[in-house]
C-alpha cells in the first residue's frame, strides 16, 4: 500500500465525473473502476468515495436512480448530467492544461541548470 | 430534489444512505470471498477498506448542504424533550426571561416612540426648524423666535427651503354648547403643505386665505369635527364662532395631526391676525418657522442662503435687525427633560433583564454539569466539540425567544398602563407602540440573552477531558463549576444592591421632600384660568371688567379671597424679566434675571405668603401713579445685601418692560415690601433653580395697549373655607356666559405634581429593586441547592467522621454567606456610581447617606440568608449510609 501515491486534491471529483460519464454505474463499481483504471497506483480511499458522490449529486452534476444489476439487486446507480458534462469537460481541459505545465517546467529544468 | 425536498423526506434519504453502503460491502464481500477469502475474514476486510460505516455516513450527511438545518431542527427537537422532560426548570428560566425582555421592552417601546422615532410626517428629515440668532447672547441665550415681517422676507427670497410659520393661539369657541376654551393654531397657508400632511376632507389654506382682508377661514381638527359636527361632512362650508370672530370651515385635518407635539382643534391663517404687534420687527410675539428643504438642496447650502438675506435685512433694517441673523437645524421633536428619566428607567430594567439572564445562566450551568456524563458519552460516540456547543446554544437560544415572544405579549399589554401611570403627559404619547423596531429589538435582545446564558455551560461541558468525566462519574467533578456559580451569585447580589440602594435613594429623597416648606399654604386654593368673553377683549378697557369677575367670585359662599396672577407656583410657565440694580448699566445683557408676576392685591392673602417687610399692593397701585414692586428675600438678599430694601429703587429695562412701550433706558420702580421666597419651581427643583429671585407687580399697572395679550395668562387663584373642588360648579355658572374657565387645579394637586416624577421612579425603581432581589434569592437558593447536592457524598463523610448537623449547616452557609457578601461588596460600588448618576439626573435627589445602605444591606442579607437556609437544612439531615453508597 505504501507505493501508491495518495490522490491529489479535488482530483478524486474529475475521476468519478469520467467515470459516470462512460455510462450508469453504481457506487461499487465507480471503486472497482478507478481501482482497475488507475492500475492500483493511485489510492482511492473508499470512504471519501461516497461523500463524494453525495456532494456532486448535491451539486446537480450526478444524478441518481435505484436499478436493478445484472444479479438482480436494487443499487442506486449514478449518471452525468448536462451540467456534470459540462464541468467534466471543464475540469479536464484544465487538469490538462496544469499538466501541461507542469512537464513543461519538469522537462526544463535540466537546461536550466547548465 | 431541493433543499427542502432532501429535509421533508430525511427518513427516506437516511434509508437509501444505509442500502447504498450495505450493498457496497455485499458486494465487496462476494467478491473477496470469490478470491478464495473465508466468509468473515471477507466481510471483516470489506469493512477496513471502506472505514466505519458511521463516519463516512456522517460525511455523506454533511455533503447533502443542508446539513446545519437537519442538526438544528434535531437539537431543538431535542431541546423541547429536555424541557418537558424538566417542566419546572423550563417554567421558571421561560418566566425568568419573559419578565426580563418583558419590561425591557416596554421601556424600549417608550424610548423608541418618544425618543428614537422620526417625526410623523413626510420625509421627516428634509424639515428644519428655523430661529433668529442674535451675534451677541444675553442671560436667555442668543435664538429667538422669529418676527412675523422677517419671516415674510426670508420666505419670499429663499430659493432652498420652502418655509410655514406658525404660532399657538387659543380661544373660547362659541356655540349653542355654550362656550369652549380649545387650543387653535395660526398658521401660514404653506404649513400643510410643507409637512406633508393631507386633509381627509375639504381644502388646506390657499395663499390668498393668509391676508388681513381675506374671508375667514379655518380648519378643524378631527377630533373638533367629530365633537361639534358629528363627523358630518356638510361641517365644510358651515361656520364656527372663535374668539368672537365667525369662520368658515373649509377642511378638517387628519386625525391625530400635532404641529410638533402641539394639539390644537382649530387652525386660521396667520396673516389673518390683526394684532399690531405681529408686524412689527421687535417686541412682536415669536412665531415658530418650519421649513422643507428643496429636492437636492443641502442644509449647508440652506444656511449659507438664510446668512445672505439676513445680512441684506440687517442693511434694510438696522434698528431692528443689527446682528441679527438666522439660522436653520433640523426639525426635532420637543420632548423637554423627559429623555434623561426614560435612558436612566431603560438602564434600570437592564439591569434587572441582566440579573434574569444571570439567573437563567446559573439554572443552565448547572444542569450542564449533571449532564457531563451524557455529553461525555456522545463525544466518546462521534460528536465532534463544535456540534455539542451548537446543541447547547440551540437549547438557550430556544428558551430565550421563547422568553422573548412571552415578553414581547407582556410588552404589548404593559405599554397602556405605563404610559398611563407617567406623572403628567408624556411627549409624543400617540407615537408609542409596538412596531416593528421593538420586536426587532425584542428579538435581538433575546437572541443575546439566550447566546450570554448559553455560553457558559457550552463552552465548559464539551471542553472536560472525556475520559475523567466517564471514569468520575458526575461524583468529583462538581469544585470545578464551584467559581464559576460563585461569580454568578455574586453579580446577581451585585446588581440587586445597585438597584436596591436607588430605590432607597430616592424613597428617602422624597420623604423629604414631601416636609419642604413651598413657601404658601396650599390647601384650599383653587387655580383656574379664565377665557375673557371675545368682546369685553375688544373693547377696552379691560380692567374694569377682570375686577367684575373678581368681585363677583368673592361673593360665593365658601370663598375668601381671590386674587388674578400671571405665573402660578408649580405650574408649567414662567415669565423671567432683567432688572438693573442702578439706572444704567454697563453691559445690559449681563443684567441680573427674576422670575416676575403680575398680581392683583388680594394675592399674597389667597396663597398666605408671609410678608417680611413694608407692604403689599393696594388699589392705589394703578396706572399712572408711582410704579411699584415687592420682591422677595431671595432678590433682597441679591440686590441690596444687608441694607434695608423699602424705598429702594430697582430699574427695569425697556426692551422687555411691561409698564411702558419706550425702547431706550430703563423703567424705575420702587420697592415697598419683602416677601417670602415661594419655592415655583417645584418642592425638589427650586434649590437648583437657575432664576430664583422674584418680583411681584401690580397687574394694574400693565401698559394699557398690552393687557389684552396679558389677560391671556392671567389665572384666577381662589381661597376657599370649603373643599376647593366644591366651587368649581358655582364658579362656573357664575363667571360662564361667552367667557370659559379651563385648566382648573387645586394648589394641592399642583404640589403634589411637582413631587410627580420622582414618586413615579420610586415606585418603578421600588418595583425592579423588588424584582431584582426576588430573582438574586431564587438564584442564590438554586445555586446552592445544587452545589450541596454535589456535596451529598462529602458531607456524608463528614457525618460519619463526627460532624454535627449544625456544624454541616453552618458550612453551607458560610458558603452562602461568602458569596453574598463578595456581591454587597462589588454592589456598593456598583450602588455609589449608580448614585451619582441619580443625582445628575433626578431634581432633588439626595446623596447616598450611610443610612441608605444601613437600610438595605440587612434586608439583602436577610432576604439572601433564608434562601439559603433551606438547602443548609437539606445537607444537615443528610444520611451518611445512603450518601456513601450513591453512585
Amino acid at each position: 500500500m505504501s507505493e501508491k501515491s495518495d490522490l491529489p486534491q479535488g482530483t478524486l471529483d474529475l475521476l468519478i465525473l469520467k467515470v459516470v460519464a462512460l455510462g450508469s454505474v453504481h457506487g461499487y463499481a465507480i471503486a472497482q473502476r478507478l481501482q482497475q483504471v488507475s492500475r492500483d497506483v493511485v489510492q482511492v480511499p473508499q470512504g471519501s468515495l461516497y461523500p463524494a458522490l453525495h456532494r456532486l449529486e448535491n451539486r446537480g452534476l450526478l444524478a441518481a436512480d435505484w436499478k436493478e444489476t445484472e444479479t438482480g439487486r436494487e443499487a442506486k446507480f449514478y449518471r452525468l448530467t448536462r451540467k456534470g458534462r459540462a464541468q467534466l469537460d471543464a475540469e479536464a481541459a484544465s487538469w490538462k492544461r496544469l499538466t501541461e505545465a507542469v512537464g513543461l517546467i519538469l522537462r526544463m529544468a535540466p537546461e536550466g541548470a547548465e | 430534489m431541493n433543499w427542502w425536498q432532501r429535509l421533508w423526506r430525511r427518513k427516506q434519504i437516511e434509508e437509501h444512505l444505509e442500502k447504498e453502503l450495505r450493498f457496497h460491502l455485499e458486494q465487496h464481500t462476494n467478491e473477496l470471498i470469490a478470491h478464495g477469502y473465508s466468509g468473515s475474514e471477507a466481510r471483516r476486510l470489506a469493512r477496513l477498506e471502506l472505514g466505519g460505516p458511521e463516519q463516512v455516513k456522517e460525511q455523506c450527511r454533511d455533503a447533502r448542504g443542508t446539513r446545519w438545518l437537519e442538526d438544528l431542527l434535531q437539537d431543538m427537537r431535542y431541546a423541547v424533550r429536555m424541557f418537558t422532560k424538566n417542566p419546572g426548570f423550563a417554567v421558571v428560566a421561560l418566566l425568568t426571561l419573559a419578565l426580563g425582555t418583558g419590561v425591557t421592552a416596554v421601556m424600549f417601546t417608550v424610548v423608541n416612540g418618544v425618543l428614537l422615532k422620526p417625526l410623523p410626517y413626510h420625509q421627516p428629515d428634509r424639515l428644519v426648524a428655523l430661529h433668529e440668532k442674535t451675534e451677541t447672547s444675553n442671560q436667555f441665550g442668543n435664538l429667538w423666535a422669529f418676527a412675523y415681517p422677517n419671516y415674510i422676507d426670508c420666505e419670499k427670497e429663499s430659493q432652498s427651503l420652502t418655509m410655514a410659520a406658525w404660532r399657538y393661539n387659543g380661544g373660547i369657541i362659541t356655540g349653542p354648547a355654550g362656550a369652549e376654551y380649545i387650543d387653535a393654531i395660526q398658521m401660514s397657508s404653506e404649513l400643510f403643505s410643507v409637512l406633508g400632511v393631507m386633509l381627509p376632507l375639504g381644502r388646506g389654506f390657499r395663499a390668498e386665505d393668509d391676508h388681513l382682508a381675506s374671508a375667514p377661514v379655518a380648519v378643524i381638527s378631527y377630533n373638533l369635527w367629530q365633537r361639534r359636527f358629528g363627523g358630518n361632512p356638510a361641517a365644510i362650508g358651515s361656520s364656527v364662532v372663535f374668539d368672537g370672530q365667525s369662520y368658515a370651515v373649509i377642511g378638517v385635518a387628519p386625525a391625530g395631526f400635532r404641529v410638533n407635539d402641539n394639539d390644537a382643534d382649530i387652525f386660521t391663517p396667520l396673516g389673518q391676525d390683526p394684532s399690531p404687534a405681529l408686524q412689527m420687527r421687535d417686541r412682536h410675539p415669536g412665531i415658530a418657522v418650519i421649513a422643507r428643504l428643496h429636492p437636492g438642496v443641502t442644509l449647508d447650502q440652506a444656511r449659507t442662503e438664510l446668512a445672505l438675506i439676513g445680512r441684506r435685512l440687517a442693511q434694510q433694517y438696522p434698528q431692528s435687525n443689527n446682528g441679527r441673523g438666522f439660522v436653520a437645524d433640523p426639525l426635532r421633536p420637543e420632548v423637554g427633560d423627559v429623555g434623561a428619566t426614560l435612558w436612566l428607567l431603560l438602564g434600570a430594567v437592564s439591569l434587572v433583564l441582566l440579573i434574569a439572564c444571570v439567573n437563567v445562566a446559573s439554572l443552565l450551568l448547572a444542569r450542564a454539569v449533571s449532564r457531563e456524563r451524557e455529553l461525555a458519552m456522545r463525544v466518546a460516540l462521534g460528536a465532534g466539540r463544535g456540534r455539542l456547543v451548537r446543541q447547547c446554544l440551540t437549547e438557550s437560544a430556544l428558551l430565550a425567544l421563547l422568553g422573548g415572544g412571552l415578553g414581547i405579549f407582556l410588552a404589548a399589554s404593559g405599554i397602556g398602563p405605563f404610559v398611563a401611570l407617567w406623572p403628567g403627559s408624556l411627549p409624543r404619547a400617540q407615537e408609542i407602540h409596538l412596531d416593528w423596531r421593538v420586536t426587532l429589538f425584542a428579538i435581538a435582545i433575546s437572541l443575546v440573552s439566550g447566546i450570554l446564558v448559553g455560553l457558559a455551560p457550552a463552552l465548559r461541558a464539551p471542553s472536560r477531558d472525556l475520559e475523567r468525566s466517564l471514569r468520575a462519574g458526575g461524583r468529583t467533578i462538581a469544585g470545578n463549576s464551584r467559581r464559576l456559580h460563585s461569580a454568578f451569585v455574586i453579580s446577581e447580589v451585585a446588581l440587586a444592591v445597585v438597584l436596591l440602594v436607588a430605590a432607597a435613594m430616592l424613597g428617602g429623597t422624597l420623604v423629604q421632600l414631601s416636609s419642604v416648606n413651598p413657601g404658601l399654604q396650599y390647601h384650599n386654593v383653587l387655580i383656574t384660568r379664565m377665557a375673557m368673553s371675545p368682546t369685553t377683549l375688544a373693547n377696552p378697557p379691560i380692567l374694569p371688567a377682570w375686577k367684575n369677575a373678581l368681585e363677583r367670585a368673592r361673593h360665593l359662599p365658601g370663598v375668601e379671597s381671590v386674587a388674578l396672577v400671571d405665573t402660578v407656583p408649580l405650574r408649567e410657565g414662567n415669565n423671567q424679566l432683567a432688572y438693573w440694580p442702578a439706572p444704567t448699566m454697563a453691559s445690559p445683557t449681563d443684567a441680573p434675571i427674576a422670575l416676575a408676576n403680575s398680581v392683583t392685591p388680594d394675592y399674597l392673602d389667597v396663597m398666605r405668603i408671609p410678608l417680611l417687610a413694608g407692604r403689599f399692593f393696594d388699589d392705589d397701585d394703578r396706572a399712572g401713579n408711582e410704579l411699584v414692586v415687592v420682591i422677595d428675600d431671595v432678590l433682597a438678599k441679591q440686590a441690596f445685601g444687608t441694607q434695608n430694601p423699602i424705598g429702594r429703587r430697582v430699574w427695569i429695562p425697556s426692551t422687555s418692560s411691561p409698564f411702558s412701550p419706550v425702547r431706550e433706558g430703563a423703567d424705575p420702580v420702587r420697592v415697598v415690601g419683602v416677601v417670602g421666597h415661594v419655592r415655583y419651581w417645584g418642592l425638589a427643583g427650586d434649590d437648583q433653580a437657575h432664576v430664583r429671585a422674584q418680583f411681584y407687580y401690580p397687574f394694574a399697572q400693565v401698559w394699557e395697549p398690552w393687557l389684552r395679550r396679558w389677560s391671556e395668562l392671567m389665572s384666577i387663584a381662589v381661597r376657599t373655607s370649603v373643599p376647593p373642588s366644591s366651587i368649581v360648579g358655582p364658579l362656573r355658572k357664575e363667571l360662564g356666559g361667552d367667557q370659559a374657565l379651563y385648566g382648573i387645579q387645586t394648589m394641592e394637586q399642583l404640589v403634589s405634581d411637582s413631587l410627580a416624577r420622582q414618586r413615579f421612579l420610586l415606585l418603578l425603581f421600588g418595583i425592579f429593586a423588588g424584582l431584582a432581589l426576588l430573582l438574586a434569592c431564587i438564584g442564590i437558593y438554586g445555586v446552592l441547592a445544587y452545589l450541596t447536592s454535589q456535596r451529598v457524598p462529602e458531607i456524608g463523610v463528614r457525618i460519619a467522621l463526627g460532624a454535627r448537623p449544625a456544624d454541616v449547616m453552618w458550612m453551607v452557609l458560610r458558603q452562602g454567606l461568602g458569596m453574598i457578601l463578595a456581591g454587597i461588596g462589588t454592589g456598593v460600588i456598583g450602588a455609589w456610581a449608580a448614585g451619582r448618576v441619580l443625582q445628575h439626573l433626578v431634581e432633588g435627589m439626595r446623596p447616598a447617606g450611610f443610612s441608605t445602605f444601613a437600610i438595605t444591606i440587612p434586608i439583602l442579607i436577610a432576604a439572601a440568608l433564608f434562601a439559603s437556609v433551606v438547602p443548609a437544612r437539606r445537607a444537615s439531615r443528610v444520611d451518611p449510609m445512603t450518601a456513601l453508597r450513591q453512585d
